[in-house]
This record gives structure tokens, C-alpha cells and sequence, in this order.
């Protein structure tokens, strides 16, 4: 029979293990002097700041990464000057995550929708553009006019911050899915809506997750700005109240609590964005495409 | 009674980027009757992919008529599948995923369509390869998954675009039997374009020669061997010799105007 026999790939055989264990021994100290010298970095940046501080420059103005540790000690251990450090760090996580949920829902359904509708992209196009040029960040003072200084407020700003660069990468996506697999998938037998669902959404998907990376960071910009322009909580309260008593190490305490958190979301959305690209071959997912 | 197939004076024009029109093809009269191998010979860039993007209903016709079962071609009609030039398969989708997406987006229950799609590939051997992804397989693997995929909607009438010919010698000369076993006894029609005559005449029942660019129909030839063929030995019967010197002698003509052509657009 001229039928090509195809089977699966079997398991390691016994030779092979010796050269895999080999292979993950030589990425484990990769990894390894990778981290090493990351800390490394981390030592010699605040080792000559603390350095500089003490013996030249005024840390007053400047502060010094011993003062830094000491006022987020002191905020975690007797609460800051606005309550408790948990309530504000959940206020800026929550007005962040419904900034985003909001933002990037919004983007991904309009974004998907302008993509495909070619007439109402190029009629809505010079609109977008332009809305796109506004400086948004100034419609935090807007939004605190509107909504009070309550959520909703800072929920606002982080949804416009999110929203464009989400809007943009999801048209592009939407934009750029290969003819032939919706071709074949109308002979196949797909409506117009599994086309949608089926091909557009999941082509776009990768464009999509590129987006939210920087999405998540915006969002927090947007929750932080909406707290420093008025607010009752939050950790750009607490910012601008450290400014306003000259408090150096308290800004710095504060930026440092709010890369802690755009360095979580970080985690959670590289692991969606492996999860979902499961499928990419392996030296493709690492890069992303930005905005 | 009509053929399956029919074009009748078909014309197919595209804008060509400069403003103006280009004829890909031109007045072509061909008939397809049910359960009949065509294969569709012609120089590269003669309008070959368009002839049978008219016919899946992709691209309506700018002039003449195209006919599937007695009725006009309006929107995809039923009972067309059709093997895409370039790779169509799904890179999210598993294996098993790709072939059910038919039968699943027909209306099968997933179940039923998931039993389909296992049935089928293991009739292309696939057999164990499920759950892989298309970056997981090789070339000829992916040629069968897409096979797979057209066949379990069960066809009528099937369209292919140069399936095979990005296969080395041997995975083309192995998958050009395993295609002549699954359409036997399928009933299915097959419309194979190739750039390869060998490949034409060892599979078809019948070889179009298309002129270069734009394409018409030159000239149709029987191919009388019989069947069940065995792809790899049919090659150098004196039958086969015959027709291929017959045909090649139509072809060869039309391939040195297009490459004059060419020569002459560089
Ligand atoms: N969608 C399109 N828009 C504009 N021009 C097109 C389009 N599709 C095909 N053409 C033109 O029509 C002509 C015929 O193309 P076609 O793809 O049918 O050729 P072909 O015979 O299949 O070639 P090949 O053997 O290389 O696949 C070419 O000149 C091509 O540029
Ligand atoms: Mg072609």
C-alpha cells in the first residue's frame, strides 16, 4: 500500500534524556546569571543613589532609597495620612481595572466593528483621528466636573486612555485577515457571522493582546492623574499630598506602590496572552507588536 | 441535459492598479458533467485561479454566464468545495479543529461533526495528529488536513488550485494516488489545475489547455487510460508518452508567449 505511514511523534527515547536534561541545565543557569544580574542592577542604581545622597546631593529634594523604604514602611505598618495603605492601593486597583475592562471592551467591539464596516471607517476616520489627538489627559479635570470626586471620575480618564490604543490595534487586526481564510471558510460553509466570530476575532487576537500590555499601564496613568486632579483616595492622593507637604519619599513611595501594580497586571496578562497564543510557534509569541 | 459545470463566454476582468482594466480571462466556454477528473492546464498568470473563483461563486463574472447545476451562479452554491493555491488552514485551530469547522458551521452538532472530522482524517492518514497545530506539521501534512477539510463537507463538485505543487517529487507522487482513491466511488466532480502535465494527464479524464494571458479555452483532450491508475507507473507507458507528446505540443506554444511576454514586461 503506497499510504505514507504517519505516526505521532513518539516520547523521548532513553538516549534523548541525557540531552535533555543537559539542555535544561544550561537554561536554568541562563536564567540564573539573567536574574543575578538584574539584581545586580538593582544594587548599583540605589547603592550609588543612596551613596550620592548621604555625601553630596540634598536628599531632601532628592530623597534617598533608606528614606524611601522607611516611609513605605511606615505606610504599611501605622496606615498613611489618608487611611489605610489597602484602601487606597484597592481604590487605584479597582478605578484601573474597570478603566480597562471598560476601555478595552469598548475598543476591541468598536475596533473589530470599524475594521470590517468599510464605509463607516473611512466616513468616521478623520473624527477619530482627531479625538485621538486630544490631549486626554486634561479631560480628568473634565470628568471630575462631571462625575464628582468619587470613581466614576478617575474610571473615565482610565477608560479614554485605554480605549484608542485598544480601538486602534483591534481595527488593524480586524483589517489585515487573510482573504484566503475567509474565502475558504464562506466555501466551507460559514455565515457572515462565524466569519466574525470564527476568523476575524481570533486573526485579531494577537493585535489585540499587544495592545492591552501597554493598555493596563494607561489605565493606571489614567486612575492615578484622576486621583492627583481630586479625590478622597487612592494612591495619587496620596502622591499629591506628598507633594504638597514636601515630602520627596512619599512621591517616590508612591510611584513605586503603582509600578508594583503595572508590573502584576504585567504577569497576569503575559500568562492570557500564552494561553491564548498557545498555538504561534514558539519564537514568534515572544515578540508583540506594539502600538 | 446541462452539464454540471458551464461556462459560457466567460470573462473576467480586474482593475490592474493603474487605473485600467486587465482581462485574466476572456470568453471561456467549458462543461463539467457530474463525477468527471478535469484537469485545467496553462502558463502561469493565464487566469487559471480565476476560472475557478468564478465557478466557487467568490468572484461573479464581469460578462457571459456561469452555471452550477442548471442555475446561475449566485453566491456560493451548494455542494462546491475548494482547495485554495495558498495555505488555508486556521494556525489556532488543532487539526481536528479544521476539518470540523465545515460540518460545524454547516449546523452539525459538534459531536457529530468532531466524528466526521475523525473519520476523515484518518482516511487522509492522519491518524494521531488531532491535536497538533499546523506549525506542527510538515508541508504534505498540512496539503492533507486540507484535503480533509473539503472532503467532509462531501463535495460534489470539487475545485482544487494547485494542490500538490509545492510537494517534493515523492510526497506529490503520493498524494496524487491517495486524492484518485478518495474521489473514487465519491461521485465527486474535479476541476485540478496544475502547472504540471504529468500530473494532469495521470489524474484527469480530460486535460484544458488555457491559452496565456487572458486565458481562453485552446483546446480539451481525452485522456483514455484506465482506471483504478497507478500515478508512479503510469508515467512511462507508451499510452501516457503518447498523450503527453500530443498535449505538450498545444502547451508549449502558449508557455513561450507568456514567457515572451514576460521577457518583454521586465
Ligand atoms: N483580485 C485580483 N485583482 C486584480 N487582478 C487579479 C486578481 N486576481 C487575479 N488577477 C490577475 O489576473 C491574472 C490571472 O490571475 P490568476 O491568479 O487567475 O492566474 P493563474 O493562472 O492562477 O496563475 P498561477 O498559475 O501563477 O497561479 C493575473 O494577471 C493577475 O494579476
Ligand atoms: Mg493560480
Amino acid at each position: 500500500m503506497p499510504l505514507e505511514t504517519a505516526t505521532p511523534v513518539p516520547a523521548a527515547a532513553a538516549g534523548e534524556h541525557d540531552d535533555l536534561a543537559a539542555v535544561r541545565a544550561a537554561r536554568r543557569r541562563h536564567r540564573a546569571t539573567v536574574w543575578g544580574l538584574r539584581v545586580l542592577v538593582l544594587i548599583v542604581v540605589f547603592g550609588s543613589w543612596e551613596l550620592l545622597s548621604t555625601y553630596y546631593i540634598d536628599p531632601f529634594y532628592y530623597s534617598k532609597p533608606s528614606l524611601i523604604a522607611q516611609r513605605l514602611g511606615e505606610w504599611f505598618t501605622d496606615g498613611t495620612s489618608k487611611g489605610s495603605i489597602w484602601v487606597n492601593l484597592s481604590a487605584t486597583l479597582q478605578e484601573a481595572i474597570y478603566g480597562f475592562a471598560l476601555g478595552s471592551v469598548l475598543g476591541v467591539v468598536l475596533g473589530i466593528l470599524f475594521g470590517r464596516a468599510r464605509l463607516l471607517a473611512e466616513v468616521l476616520s478623520p473624527f477619530i483621528q482627531a479625538l485621538n489627538a486630544v490631549p486626554r489627559i486634561v479631560l480628568a479635570a473634565l470628568f471630575i466636573i462631571w462625575f464628582g470626586l468619587g470613581m466614576e471620575s478617575k474610571i473615565a480618564t482610565a477608560l479614554v486612555l485605554v480605549f484608542f490604543p485598544v480601538f486602534f490595534n483591534a481595527f488593524q487586526g480586524a483589517r489585515e485577515v487573510d482573504r484566503t481564510f475567509v474565502d475558504n471558510a464562506r466555501i466551507l460553509g460559514a455565515s457572515r457571522f462565524q466569519v466574525l466570530t470564527s476568523i476575524v476575532v481570533p486573526s485579531a487576537t494577537s493585535w489585540i493582546l499587544a495592545s492591552l500590555h501597554t493598555a493596563f499601564g494607561f489605565a493606571l496613568i489614567g486612575a492615578i492623574v484622576g486621583e492627583y486632579a481630586g479625590a478622597d483616595k487612592g494612591i495619587g492622593l496620596l502622591i499629591s499630598t506628598a507633594q504638597g507637604t514636601f515630602d520627596a519619599a512619599g512621591i517616590y513611595a508612591g510611584m513605586i506602590l503603582s509600578t508594583a501594580l503595572a508590573l502584576l497586571a504585567e504577569v497576569i496578562l503575559g500568562a492570557l496572552e500564552r494561553r491564548l497564543l498557545r498555538w504561534r510557534p514558539p519564537s514568534q509569541s515572544a515578540g508583540a507588536i506594539g502600538i | 441535459m446541462t452539464p454540471l459545470v458551464q461556462l459560457r463566454q466567460a470573462t473576467k476582468r480586474f482593475p490592474n492598479g493603474r487605473g485600467g482594466l486587465h482581462t485574466a480571462i476572456r470568453d471561456v466556454d467549458l462543461d463539467i458533467g457530474a463525477g468527471e477528473f478535469v484537469a485545467v492546464v496553462g502558463p502561469t498568470g493565464c487566469g487559471k485561479s480565476t476560472t475557478l473563483s468564478l465557478i466557487s461563486g467568490l468572484q461573479p463574472p464581469s460578462a457571459g454566464t456561469v452555471t452550477v447545476g442548471g442555475d446561475q451562479v449566485q453566491g456560493i452554491p451548494g455542494g462546491v468545495g475548494y482547495m485554495f493555491q495558498s495555505d488555508a488552514m486556521l494556525p489556532w485551530r488543532s487539526v481536528l479543529a479544521n476539518v470540523a469547522a465545515g460540518p460545524v458551521w454547516r449546523g452539525l452538532g459538534k459531536d457529530e461533526a468532531r466524528r466526521r472530522a475523525r473519520d476523515w482524517i484518518a482516511r487522509v492518514g492522519l491518524d494521531g495528529f488531532e491535536n497538533y497545530y499546523m506549525h506542527q506539521l510538515s508541508g504534505g501534512m498540512r496539503k492533507r488536513v486540507a484535503l480533509a477539510q473539503t472532503l467532509v463537507n462531501e463535495p460534489s463538485i470539487l475545485l482544487m488550485d494547485e494542490p500538490f505543487s509545492a510537494l517534493d517529487v515523492q510526497t506529490r507522487a503520493l498524494m496524487q494516488q491517495e486524492l484518485l482513491r478518495l474521489w473514487a466511488g465519491s461521485g465527486a466532480a474535479v476541476v485540478f489545475v496544475t502547472h504540471d502535465l504529468e500530473e494532469a494527464i495521470v489524474l484527469a479524464d480530460r486535460v484544458v489547455v488555457m491559452t496565456a494571458s487572458p486565458a481562453r479555452v485552446k483546446a480539451t483532450f481525452d485522456v483514455r487510460l484506465t482506471r483504478p491508475r497507478e500515478v508512479e507507473d503510469l508515467r512511462t507507458t507508451t499510452g501516457f508518452i503518447e498523450i503527453y507528446r500530443e498535449i505538450w505540443s498545444s502547451l508549449s506554444a502558449e508557455v513561450d508567449i507568456a514567457r515572451k511576454g514576460q521577457t518583454r514586461a521586465a
